[in-house]
């Protein structure tokens, strides 16, 4: 296997990442196109042992396409997939170390137990069912029919049928889709102690909170480009300053050319500005508009920053 | 590297064999359970079986109506389980997402096709068992053991053709045309080849262009059971129902291939 190397691509200031000696998961530069529709673009990224990695994007970046590429479903129209050392396409039941969920997916009329049950016969060495039903928070539904269930609790069993296996790499694809806060942060938590035994998450969110709280590293992706890859603080970090806003009488023009001011929004009647020096913006705004009032200042959240991110890279 | 090991086991026949076991056992438990399914397999040909067979008991010289629509729709009913069951099944799985979690998974693709197939099988059992049944019971019909036992050969056997039909159908089917395109390719063959009434029965020229229907041939061999065939030749319907089989999974294969070449 050859060195895993962070490669640089198009991404004109990408964050350092610390490269560790092997990657449990590498897409390098991975184009995936339909028909007129390019899905990926020269797309790479790799996973780390004991990472969780969380693929952030709007709707349409590709996410799910990254997801089914790793779990061997689909081919790259170019570029390389490898998972464990190999072609996810080539794997077999006994190299299949991996497993995955898909968000949307309705899955047959059998109970829940029957599900796991089936499941675990797939791998030579599964998961004791009684674990899955633990780690998955099966407990008490494993006597329902799928269609009955709620769509947490779909999840939940999509996230058992994913350990069956005992996994150790698992690929989720918007897991906490439809759970209560509850749920979500139970699944945070079975996430986090996979991730404490030395197996790699890869989940896909279009929840901030979830990336922030759960991942030690975020791939921002849009339009099927890597847009930018960091820690959580490293991503909000790429949207420097603060966020001020107020109700002025003065001129968007004019706020634009106060110092170091990257962005300024009307937002109804008062105005949105971002600058990496809010105190003297401020200074100067207040000097020259008496009636400036309802100021709030904020710092930047990893909202902030993402929509900064997918934003410019949409012009 | 030790989240990458790759552990040397070696898999047997037992885990092969319990892969199978669990599918059939499951798929069976989910076909049971699909109320549509189970009409279309097992509701109608019993339906059809009270209303036309049992009312209808008029039997000439060597010919019992009774007797020959227990045949008749035990094919009727063995079709529409393996169209349902493989054709509207896998493009429905396909469509909600399912198939492709299994496929996710190290499942052998053959144990969720052989499931399918087994538990066609099974409905085709009892399609047998309850018209046969009723035959006796309320048709007055007269079936010995040796004939429920080539009559349930026949009609398992003739599980495949059809299955393999299903299949191909299930690659071509937008999932929620499946049941309407499924009707309407079943429905006309089924009466076309004489499942639902005496072949001689209908125009001259459909008469003609039966044999190149399948169902048919199938209709032929169940037929004979009872002595009812057009002619006690059996090998001439049964390669040509090993004819339609191996054509329909080469076009399966080949649509199968070509698909998997895109994705």
């Amino acid at each position: 296997m050859p060195a895993t190397v962070l490669i640089p691509d198009q991404i004109d200031d990408q964050i350092e990442v610390p490269t560790l000696d092997h990657a449990v998961a590498r897409l390098h530069s991975v184009t995936k196109r339909y028909d007129t529709n390019t899905a990926l673009n020269n797309f790479s990224f790799e996973i780390h042992p004991g990472e969780i990695v969380a693929l952030l994007g709007p709707n349409g970046a590709g996410k799910t396409t990254a997801i089914r590429l790793l779990l061997g479903l689909i081919s790259p129209t170019s570029g390389s997939v490898r998972v464990l050392g190999r072609d996810p396409r080539d794997s077999s039941a006994r190299t299949r170390r991996f497993s995955g969920t898909f968000a949307t997916c309705s899955i047959a009329p059998m109970r829940v137990r029957e599900h796991i049950d089936l499941f675990r016969s797939y791998y030579p060495s599964p998961l004791p069912a009684s674990e899955v039903f633990r780690i998955a928070g099966l407990q008490e539904i494993e006597d329902k029919f799928f269609g009955k269930l709620s769509g947490g609790q779909k999840q939940r069993v999509l996230f058992g049928l994913a350990l069956c296996g005992d996994p150790d790499l698992v690929f989720l694809d918007e897991p906490t889709v439809g759970m209560d806060i509850e749920a979500r942060r139970n699944l945070w938590e079975q996430i986090r102690l996979l991730s404490a035994r030395g197996k790699s998450v890869l989940l896909t969110t279009h929840y901030l909170e979830e990336a922030d709280a759960l991942a030690s590293r975020i791939l921002v992706i849009n339009k099927g480009t890597l847009v930018a890859q960091g820690t959580p603080a490293q991503i909000k970090n790429r949207v420097s300053g603060r966020r001020i806003r107020c109700v002025t009488q003065l001129s968007v023009a004019f706020v634009r050319g106060l110092p170091a001011v990257t962005d300024v929004v009307e937002d109804r009647d008062a105005l949105l500005i971002t600058s990496a020096q809010p105190e003297s913006v401020l200074r100067a705004m207040l000097l020259r508009d008496e009636t400036l009032r309802d100021l709030e200042v904020s710092s930047a959240a990893l909202e902030d920053a993402f929509l900064a991110l997918t934003k410019s890279d949409a012009n | 590297m030790a989240t990458a090991a790759i552990r040397p086991i070696s898999l047997g026949t037992s885990y092969y064999l319990n892969i199978f076991a669990k599918e059939t056992k499951y798929e069976f438990f989910k076909a049971v359970r699909n109320r549509m399914f189970s009409l279309a397999t097992l509701g109608f040909p019993i339906m059809f079986y009270l209303l036309f067979g049992v009312t209808n008991k008029h039997s000439g010289p060597g010919f019992n109506y009774a007797q020959y629509l227990v045949a008749g729709y035990s094919c009727f009913g063995m079709i529409a389980g393996a169209l349902f069951n493989l054709g509207a099944g896998i493009s429905t799985e396909r469509a909600q997402g399912w198939l492709e979690v299994k496929q996710a998974s190290p499942m052998p693709r053959s144990a969720y096709l052989l499931a399918k197939v087994l538990t066609c099988m099974a409905f085709g059992v009892a399609i047998v068992t309850a018209l046969v049944t009723l035959g006796i019971t309320l048709g007055g019909a007269h079936v010995t053991p040796f004939q429920i036992a080539h009559l349930t050969g026949v009609i398992v056997a003739g599980s495949i053709p059809f299955a393999s039909l299903g299949l191909v159908l299930s690659l071509l089917m937008p999932p929620n045309a499946a049941p309407g395109v499924i009707n309407l390719i079943y429905l006309p063959m089924s009466f076309c080849s004489g499942l639902w009434m005496p072949i001689e029965v209908l125009p001259h020229w459909l008469q003609t262009v039966a044999p190149v229907l399948p169902t048919y041939h199938y209709a032929q061999l169940a037929l004979n059971v009872f002595g009812y065939a057009r002619s006690g030749a059996t090998l001439i319907h049964w390669e040509a129902l090993a004819g339609f089989t191996c054509l329909m999974l080469g076009a399966a294969w080949l649509i199968f291939t070509r698909s998997e070449a895109k994705a």
